[in-house]
């Protein structure tokens, strides 16, 4: 038996979260019960539920703060390389969480997990080839270069096989060497010569005086990125859950989403800022969160998701990525002692006074400051007694 | 190269819509608020380029939340600031 349409109609009219109303249909499912009975288990559910909210003006910023750094005390602080996932070093524990905390704009260790497209992710070959894409390849992989020191020029031998095998013509790559060490290198004292038929290159330098300016030349000509993403360092194809997944050393959003073979969908980078640019601020929170739950997790940390997401939600209430620091949320809040109390002290209180700021003393940590109870819990409790007028 | 990259369908981002006036004027009402005090959401931020909504609308986002099931929030849309 399904659960009959009249439970499902009430449940759903009910003010609950999806969530609580997904899993009591799904309890009540196949069960014979009367009207009676429903009825009071909807509302055993309904003031369960309410007790567990959380009260309107309880201080979950402290909480979130307590329940984030007690558990933190245990994290490994120096795990700065540590052999992650694929034989690729990423950043972990203690330095992992305080990089998400503090928006920073490139992680020490960027990586990102290519997804790919159905027809590309079954196949071992197919999923090479979008390596190669996407994997930074420099000019010396490509063929033999010789340094010609009696008529002073960089010779560049392109091995056919080799292009033909990376799925890359040789006279794009003729093209692009070039121009690349003059765009992206900003190495511009240099004139070239194609030879198409021979697949040739010879560069040769403006300034044919010096040996030195051959030499860095050829240096420039070895390493020019002919090849894939100039940010992907290196790319690690591995099968995961019967589907082939591309792990990268460094990232670049963008460019991968145009690589053909990659799946737009799924394909996701560590890094946060880039992930707000490319795909929005809304992205970006999650980001944060699945970051700072992976971080924890992994060290064996168990933090309840409400903490980080509250985290996350400050970090991006603003329409950008902000840290937690005093160049983000600690620096904007409205009290003077508060902010003073954080970092930069003087600062703060200097700042203040020239502006003539007022403090309010409506939070906890100023009321702290001064001396008084804080406006929360007993603290926000006022009696006022009316004395009774003597006869 | 490959097709344009629609940011919307990506794991990541969440629903995002634009809010008629009608149902903004509601919203504002339950939470006695302005639009101001709404977290805000910059006028050239993807998502919000992808469905076309203008500086001062309100956006509906509806989260897959990991304690709800599905939660929604609301941002308004502002220019971003110039630096």
């Amino acid at each position: 038996m399904v659960l009959a349409e009249k439970y499902a109609k009430k449940i759903d009219a009910a003010d609950l979260p999806q969530k609580t109303k997904d899993q009591l249909k799904k309890f009540l499912d196949e069960k014979e019960i009367s009207d009676a009975q429903f009825k009071h288990i909807l509302e055993r559910v309904l003031a369960e539920y309410q007790s567990t909210r959380i009260e309107a003006c309880e201080a979950v910023g402290i909480i979130a703060a307590q329940s984030i750094g007690e558990p933190g005390t245990q994290m490994t602080m120096r795990t700065f390389h540590y052999a992650g996932v694929a034989e690729i070093n990423v950043t972990l524990g203690l330095p992992r969480l305080i990089e998400i905390m503090d928006a920073r704009k490139e992680p020490s260790t960027p990586t990102m997990t290519v997804y790919l497209e159905p027809e590309y992710a079954n196949d071992r070959d197919k999923a090479r080839e979008v390596s190669w894409q996407i994997e930074a390849a420099p000019l010396h992989e490509f063929g033999d270069i010789t340094t010609d020191m009696e008529n002073m020029h960089v010779v560049v031998h392109l091995n056919t096989k080799v292009c033909d095998k990376r799925k890359i013509a040789p006279q794009q790559i003729m093209e692009t060497a070039p121009k690349k060490i003059r765009d992206r290198r900003h190495y511009r004292d240099f004139e070239h010569d194609i030879d198409e038929a021979k697949a040739t290159i010879i560069f040769s330098p403006k300034d044919r005086e010096s040996y030195q300016n051959l030499f860095q030349l050829a240096e420039h000509v070895r390493n020019v990125i002919v090849q894939g993403i100039d940010d992907i360092l290196r790319v690690v194809v591995r099968k995961e859950t019967g589907e082939y997944i591309l792990y990268t050393e460094g990232s670049n959003l963008k460019d991968v989403f145009d690589v053909v073979g990659v799946d737009t969908t799924r394909t996701r980078t560590n890094n946060i800022s880039e992930i707000a640019s490319v795909l929005g601020v809304e992205a970006a929170r999650n980001a944060i969160i699945h970051e700072a739950v992976s971080t924890l997790n992994e060290q064996g940390i168990l933090v309840d998701v409400r903490h980080l997401m509250l985290v996350a939600d400050m970090m991006c209430m603003e329409g950008e990525v902000k840290q937690i620091g005093r160049h983000g949320i600690a620096g904007e809040k409205e009290s003077v002692l508060s902010r003073a109390a954080f970092e930069v002290t003087v600062n703060h209180l200097l700042d203040a006074a020239v502006a003539n700021e007022v403090d309010e003393l409506s939070g906890v940590t100023e009321n702290v400051i001064v001396g008084q109870p804080i406006q929360l819990g007993t603290g926000d409790v006022k009696l006022i007694a009316v004395r009774q007028q003597e006869n | 190269m490959s097709t344009k990259l629609t940011v919307l369908d990506h794991v990541m981002v969440p629903e995002h819509k634009i809010m008629s006036e009608e149902d903004v004027s509601k919203l504002l009402e339950r939470y006695n608020i302005t639009t101001e005090q709404l977290p805000k959401i910059y006028h050239d931020d993807p998502a919000v380029k992808e469905i076309g909504a203008n500086a001062d609308d309100v956006i509906r986002i509806i989260r897959a939340s990991h304690t709800a099931g599905r939660a929604e929030a609301y941002r308004l849309v502002v220019r971003r600031p110039k630096k």
